[in-house]
């Protein structure tokens, strides 16, 4: 009881490493946000993809590094099922905004904010990114900037696992 | 060594620019700042957990959308520093402090030498005068170092 009421005081007060609701294997929680251009995206409509969540922000140098690589990845993986989105925290859009034009982001990117961080277990350090399964499951969590070539490797041995989206575990 | 005049001013001119560029990358490295004036998270824990010491006014110079999920509670955002319009805030707010004021400056948006924010904020303090003013050390970010550790946490405006 009492280490019940204590882990109960750890979660909801600081959450718990990896975050409550976004572990590996739990279902990515869904959010409908509105992307740069004003179009909602409700990440629930990909399922059946294989879905890299990018948590970034303009001002964060390792990010930035990383927004070629992503392009990369989703113009090489997007036949087969990859789709990128890109989740901005940045505290306003035009820096986001001018930021996608000049790399020619060709992903949608959405407005985070805090709520949406706390969906994700607290996104309180840049880059966060996520792997989503077909299934619309958590794979792999980086924290950090993470070599390209991991997420690649991790892309194709998700893209190949067709199944995912048909196991049992997964349906609504 | 006897070098054409052209090749001088050539070689000048790329020294400049070399200067100029390295100035430029380094301007926001949190790296450049003196160990003298950072602190660590488990010091400022001990600090504000202690009856007796001088309570620091703490500042987070960073993104608003990271400090609204989770900030050192008692700590005020000024905006993110590597902004004019967050200097300019940070400056307004300390303005009228006695330059001996304990204040400690936070971030935690990015790993320690990648943070954008911390080494201009600390640079407007020290041109201020501010005698006593601490920057505190999060090599990671504010997650791993300081909300996974379990110290005290607050969310919100």
């Amino acid at each position: 009881m009492v280490v019940a009421a204590g882990l109960y005081f750890v979660i909801r007060h600081h959450g718990a490493p990896g975050g409550v609701s976004s572990s590996e294997h739990s279902l990515a929680p869904n959010f409908s946000l509105l992307d740069i251009t004003g179009q909602r995206v409700e990440l629930s409509s990909y399922r059946g993809k294989v879905v890299l969540l990018d948590f970034w922000a303009t001002w964060c140098d390792p990010c930035r590094d990383e927004i070629p690589h992503f392009i990369e990845l989703q113009d090489k993986y997007r036949e087969p099922g990859l789709q990128v989105i890109g989740v901005s925290m940045d505290d306003g859009p035009e820096p986001v905004r001018e930021f996608s034009r000049r790399f020619k982001m060709n992903y949608p990117v959405v407005l985070g904010n805090a709520n949406t961080g706390e969906l994700y277990g607290g996104v309180l350090g840049l880059p966060m990114a996520f792997l989503i399964g077909r299934d619309g499951r958590i794979r792999a969590r980086h924290i950090g900037a993470t070599d390209s070539a991991v997420f690649e490797q991790e892309i194709v041995n998700l893209l190949r696992s067709k199944t995912d989206s048909s196991s049992p575990e997964s349906q609504p | 060594m006897n070098l054409p005049p052209r090749s001088g001013q050539m070689i000048l001119m790329l020294a400049t620019v070399t200067i100029a560029l390295a100035s430029a990358v380094f301007a926001y490295q949190a790296s450049l700042i003196p160990a003298s004036r950072l602190i660590n998270p488990d010091e400022l824990v001990k600090l504000l957990q202690s009856s007796k010491s001088e309570k620091p006014l703490m500042i987070q110079v960073g993104s608003h959308v990271l400090y609204t999920q989770a900030h050192i509670p008692g700590s005020e955002y000024v905006g993110p520093a590597s902004s004019e319009v967050g200097l300019q805030s940070l400056r307004q707010r300390v303005q009228s402090l006695p330059r001996n004021k304990f204040i400690v400056l936070y971030c935690g948006c990015c790993p320690w030498g990648h943070c954008p924010n911390v080494k201009p904020a600390d640079d407007a303090l020290h041109a201020m005068g501010f005698t006593n003013a601490k920057v505190l050390y999060m090599a990671d970010n504010f997650g791993a170092n300081w909300v996974d550790k379990g110290y005290p946490v607050a969310k919100g405006e």
